[in-house]
């Protein structure tokens, strides 16, 4: 089989992928070929499937006759063996082959599974897919108490899943604190405090050494010695890239496949992006792994407009987060705490039950922290996206009206794109151009 | 109230535009998108008996002596959009209006963290996020229609001329 493009994941990178491709390009053959047997669904949503409040069909994140509608062949529960990519050939799991004229590897990350004495065990259940929400819910049942090791996004959205669900649950979080890679101190302990207030135990600084039970869980054992009886186990420790089918072939991967600047591997006509790609971080100003949707969606749309031979830069990503669990609201992005040499200027606002902070380096916002007061959690973050020098409005950041009428003048004229006629000074022959794309 | 509103057709982008040095920041934007987006379409009634309030799609933006108010701007290329967990955030593709399916939003926020404008909010009550939707069934936005010194201008789309 031949197609001129080949996506390999059906998620927010391959989806972001096609959707800019066929902006672009309505006719070319676009395959895409995904291991899971379903549709594209919304992954931070099977904890709601799990809790019960959305079904199947209500996690979709396109219309069932999307594939359709878009011109795409799409083909679920198929599994890409091996990449062949100088002769461009995809061999599938059937021996079926897809020559390819560009390829996208959007094949996301897999969960990290430490080595642990009784992992085996009927109960043991890891929660990155739909099918690892429908293996626990099955479960459930039997199921009264619950261990989720792991205290990052994962394991607390499943968390709060479980407890809507009836059962009792203690995290137990390695760290010192949970949420730790996005939050800082302060943010993490109002967190914990609803947590603990929703029933939720949370044991911090340790780790579980084992799982006990005969065929089927029946408790953990901690590294203090201190054994819990429990009926089953969430492993959520984190993700990690899946970069097996690009190591087989070759291609660049440092932690993740390496990517440039417009989403291109080290070999022409093959790109990567989302959770298996390692590509830029405009906080860090460098190459690095951020796991989230949104970048996945982003880098897959800077990919599939190159790919379909619009050259795209891709402005960057950086870790940017919204969590609401249990009733608390709270955005994050960029560092969560400053790292530990000069240069590095911190404000913050704490009320009894709001607490916000933002970090800046040479003036310009590399980090951001809001709990409750979310509101203009994405004029602070667009300010740290497009790098703007706040020097001059640093002290209102964090104000109740903080909002653009507190940007230097051109700068809210030029965001607001008020058009030339318009403006006091009237220049009529200036005029907008729409067809810019992120990054450009 | 003015009425005679002038759409000056120069723009590609079908939405609000302001003209900030007119603007008197009243607030009038906020009460009539309030309305706009009531059950009873009736300021006295929308404030003092709906539960909930209905909540403004628009809001002034105050520092001194600026004023100016945000909605959304339905942008070309809406980061909302490409960060919308759900797949409730999207453009239509007739009008490129940005909307939000109410069924699919389950409230995660994460489109007010991708916004640069503050332009979304957060509906608490429907636990769903809430923006500036043109007025469906208004040729003109109640926001630009009862703007008291015109300072609100819609901006038309090419597309459909």
């Amino acid at each position: 089989m031949r197609t001129k493009y080949l996506i390999i994941g059906n998620s927010a990178g391959g989806i972001g992928a096609a959707e800019a491709i066929r902006q672009v390009d309505k006719e070319g053959a676009l395959t895409i070929v995904s291991e899971e047997p379903y549709p594209a669904y919304s992954r931070p949503l099977i904890s709601k499937y799990l809790a019960g409040e959305r079904t199947l069909e209500e996690i979709l994140f396109r219309p069932l006759d999307f594939y359709g509608q878009n011109n795409i062949l799409f083909l679920p529960g198929k599994k890409v063996t091996h990449l062949e990519l100088d002769q461009r050939t995809a061999w599938l799991e059937d021996s079926e082959q897809i020559v390819w004229e560009k390829l996208l590897l959007a094949v996301g990350g897999k969960p990290i599974f430490p080595k642990m004495k009784g992992s085996d065990k009927r109960g043991v259940f890891t929660f990155t897919k739909l099918d690892d929400a429908k293996a626990v819910d099955r479960f459930l049942d039997n199921a009264r108490k619950a261990v989720v090791i792991g205290g990052g996004l994962i394991g607390i959205s499943v968390t709060e899943a479980l407890v809507k669900r009836g059962v009792d649950v203690v995290v137990v979080e390695m760290k010192e604190r949970i949420l730790n890679t996005i939050l800082d101190e302060q943010a993490s302990l109002m967190a914990e405090e609803v947590l603990t207030r929703a029933g939720v135990e949370i044991i911090t600084g340790h780790t579980v050494i084992e799982i006990n039970g005969r065929e089927t869980v029946e408790g953990v054992a901690l590294d203090n010695g201190e054994a819990m009886p429990c009926d089953l186990v969430l492993v959520a420790i984190g993700v990690s890239p899946r970069p097996e089918l690009a190591l087989d072939a070759k291609l660049k991967v440092n932690r993740g496949i390496v990517v440039d600047r417009h989403m291109a591997t080290n070999h022409p006509g093959v790109y990567a992006c989302g959770d298996v790609a390692e590509a830029y971080d405009f906080v860090y100003g460098d190459n690095r792994l951020t796991p989230i949707w949104p970048n996945a969606y982003i880098g897959g749309r800077i990919a599939g407009f190159n790919m379909a031979g619009i050259p795209t830069k891709y402005s960057g990503g950086t870790a940017m987060n919204s969590l609401n669990y249990f009733g608390i609201d709270i955005t994050s992005a960029g560092m969560p705490t400053a790292p530990n040499n000069d240069g590095y200027e911190v404000i913050s606002r704490q009320e009894s039950n709001t607490y916000q902070k933002v970090i800046l380096k040479d003036n310009l916002i590399v980090g951001m922290i809001s709990v409750e007061n979310i509101e203009k959690s994405g004029i602070i973050f667009g300010l740290m996206r497009d790098r703007v020098n706040v020097e001059s409005f640093k002290q209102s950041l964090l104000a109740d009206n903080f909002s653009l009428a507190f940007f230097p003048r051109a700068l809210w004229q030029e965001l607001l794109e008020t058009p030339p006629g318009l403006l006091p000074q009237s220049a009529p022959s200036i005029q907008t151009e729409e067809e810019t794309f992120i990054g450009e | 109230m003015p009425m005679s509103v002038t759409i000056e057709r120069i723009w590609s982008m079908r939405r609000v535009y302001v003209k900030e040095e007119v603007c008197i920041g009243c607030g009038l934007c906020e009460v009539y998108c309030q309305v706009e987006h009531s059950q009873s379409k009736d300021p006295i009634k929308a404030f003092k008996r709906e539960t909930p309030r209905p909540l403004p799609r628009v809001h002034v933006e105050r520092n001194i002596e600026i004023s100016f108010p945000i909605q959304c701007r339905h942008c070309a290329e809406p980061w909302c959009v490409y960060s919308c967990l759900t797949g409730a955030m999207h453009k239509e593709p007739t009008s490129d209006k940005v909307t939000v399916d109410m069924e699919k939003c389950t409230g995660c926020w994460t489109c007010i963290v991708a916004c640069p404008y503050g332009a979304l909010n957060r509906d608490l009550n429907s636990k769903t996020v809430i923006k500036c939707d043109l007025c469906p069934g208004r040729e003109i936005p109640a926001c630009v229609i009862n703007c008291p010194n015109e300072a609100l201008i819609l901006g038309a789309d090419e597309k459909k001329e």
